[in-house]
């Protein structure tokens, strides 16, 4: 196949990636998205089997490899539960990170193959592409893999600081900048190897200093810096389709990750640079332990939702900790049998990545009409009876608008406080990750419900 | 005087990142999720990449270290093409509406 003709098809897989995207803007057309995309791909590939014209030996390699590792995504992506998501996706980012590295080390090998020039004489502009795409891919990777240790709970959550860390991060930044420029001088494999292991540590250093309520901020940056990786071995292929697809993945992170940190009222440095509020504000909610907190059960929670006319429920990370949508949708259910009106809130930064609690309701089949965005039904709060706060904590603090001290003013919460009553479901009264106090819990108008999230809904239902 | 191609290549991959901006702002908040496991499955797209590497040369030097990271750059980004679009799959189909 001509270069010309692929070139074309590759632009059309390009259109169809972006089509798979565009699908997104509403469930209904959703579905009709990953068939675009999935078209896309199966484009590119066969082009591309086609315009190397080599089916020896080694064409039957690529099938088998192909094979083996689609047979283990699919199977990975059968048998994952959704509440494994934000991990699966960290997970499958640092994939995309190495494959970058892998690609752009092959390139830098044998460049002839991608007509970059011959080895000790790459072509300036391709050697600054690959060594950009792998170094981007290798932070990629290596940060990804800590985001799936800190989510899958084999690393612990909590920030890792030590002094001069952003220190060190900036000096290994210009050390990555300065080989590049020095490999370019010399074309030395010892140096673009150099560059890839700098770069694998600097994704590590980056990402343990950040802690674990700060993933969907990471996961979105990581899912930003998966595209730019694969935007930078675009320009060294001369690739249309990757190169659009990495602008589109690169802009599409950079989004989430924006909207993350306003969902935050947070700068993106700031969640970057790590650490929040944990170590300074633990001592001024000593002070406030003996205020009184109106403690309920599950027949009391039943009692008052059974006799509301609307309930708002508001689920957080703690639902998804106890997987308790299940229950939750059974409470719900028993509870529009009575005729009580139901609607959920979810709060941007809700879970540990976009969209997390959207899709544990969606999979234990609350239909996505019920479930809305915190401007959507903020004003609903208002006029509503109960409010059932689940596993959330500081996207409820009222403090965030009363208080300009506080760590997290002018972060947007949930206006939870204004419904007649709050039914809180928290193991104990401990702060939430920005380590404050939440005002809602000494409320006359809250009811605090001391156990498990899964546990207390399923009693609720029982005494429903 | 000729445009030098990487131009060319410059001018698709702003324009792209102008598409993405606009496209991303449009996907509703509680589709979120499923755009990150979409674009990781897109952007998997780089095993163009890889296949080139690994078909490079005859079939003596099939198994040179170029091609060896071709391979495994494939096993990696084939993972990520299948797992990325059927779990996207997966999710979407659970995402219904109300039944009237």
């Amino acid at each position: 196949m001509s270069a010309n003709l692929s070139a074309l098809f590759y632009l059309i897989s390009g259109i169809l990636f972006i089509l798979a995207l565009r699908g997104l803007s509403s469930p209904e057309t959703s579905r009709q998205g990953n068939y675009f995309g999935i078209a896309g791909m199966i484009i590119s590939i066969i082009v591309t089997f086609l315009s190397i014209e080599n089916f020896g030996p080694g064409f039957i390699y690529v099938l088998l490899f192909l094979l083996i590792g689609g047979s283990i995504g699919a199977f990975i992506a059968f048998k994952i539960p959704m509440t494994a998501m934000p991990e699966l996706v960290a997970g499958f980012h640092s994939l995309v990170g190495l494959a970058a590295v892998f690609v752009a080390i092959s390139a830098f090998l044998k460049p002839e193959v991608f007509s970059l020039g011959t080895v000790g004489n790459i072509k300036l502009a391709s050697l600054i592409e690959m060594s950009i795409g792998a170094a981007i891919g290798a932070i990629t990777f290596s940060g990804s893999i800590i985001a799936f240790l800190k989510l899958r709970g084999i690393m612990s959550g909590a920030p890792i600081t030590f002094k001069g860390q952003h220190f060190i991060n900036l000096i290994l930044g210009f050390t990555i900048i300065f080989l590049i420029y020095y490999l370019c001088i010399s074309q030395s494999s010892n140096i673009f190897w150099s560059v890839v292991i700098i770069s694998f540590l600097i994704g590590v250093l980056l990402i343990i200093p950040i802690g674990g309520a700060d993933m969907p901020v990471v996961i979105s940056m990581l899912n930003s810096y998966s595209g730019w990786a694969a935007a930078g071995i675009g320009f060294t292929l001369e690739n249309t389709a990757l190169i659009i697809t990495g602008a589109l993945v690169g802009s599409s992170g950079a989004i989430l990750s924006y909207i993350m940190c306003k969902g935050m009222n947070r700068s993106f440095f700031n969640v970057i640079l790590g650490g929040w509020g944990a170590t300074d504000q633990a001592s001024s909610s000593e002070g406030k332990e003996q205020k009184p907190v109106k403690n309920g059960n599950a027949d009391d929670a039943a009692f008052l939702m059974k006799n509301a006319s609307s309930v708002i429920i508001v689920p957080g990370y703690g639902m998804a900790v106890a997987q308790a949508q299940h229950a939750l949708r059974e409470m719900v259910d028993a509870l529009k049998k009575n005729g009580v009106k139901v609607s959920y809130a979810i709060h941007p930064v809700a879970g540990r990545m976009p969209g997390h609690m959207n899709v544990l309701l969606a999979e234990a089949n609350v239909p996505y009409d019920e479930v809305f965005e915190l401007e959507e039904i903020n004003n609903d709060f208002a006029n509503c009876d109960v409010a059932y706060v689940i596993g959330a904590n500081d996207v409820t603090n009222p403090v965030a608008k009363s208080d300009p001290q506080s760590p997290i003013y002018g972060m947007p919460v949930l206006d939870v406080e204004k419904s007649k009553s709050v039914l809180f479901v928290k193991r104990s009264l401990s702060p939430g990750y920005a380590g404050i106090d939440n005002d809602l819990f000494y409320r006359d108008n809250t009811l605090m419900l001391f156990s498990d999230a899964k546990k207390m809904t399923e009693e609720i239902v029982k005494s429903l | 005087m000729e445009i030098d191609p990487f131009i060319f290549r410059l001018s698709i991959f702003i324009l792209s990142i102008f598409v993405g901006y606009y496209v991303v702002w449009s996907v509703t908040p509680s589709l979120h999720t499923p755009l990150m496991s979409v674009t990781n499955a897109i952007s998997s797209v780089i095993i163009v990449g890889a296949i080139i590497a690994a078909l490079s040369g005859s079939s003596e030097t099939i198994f040179e270290t170029s091609n060896i990271f071709g391979f495994l750059a494939i096993i990696l980004a084939a993972v990520n093409i299948f797992g990325g679009f059927l779990v996207t799959q997966r999710m979407l189909q659970m995402y219904k509406k109300k039944k009237k």
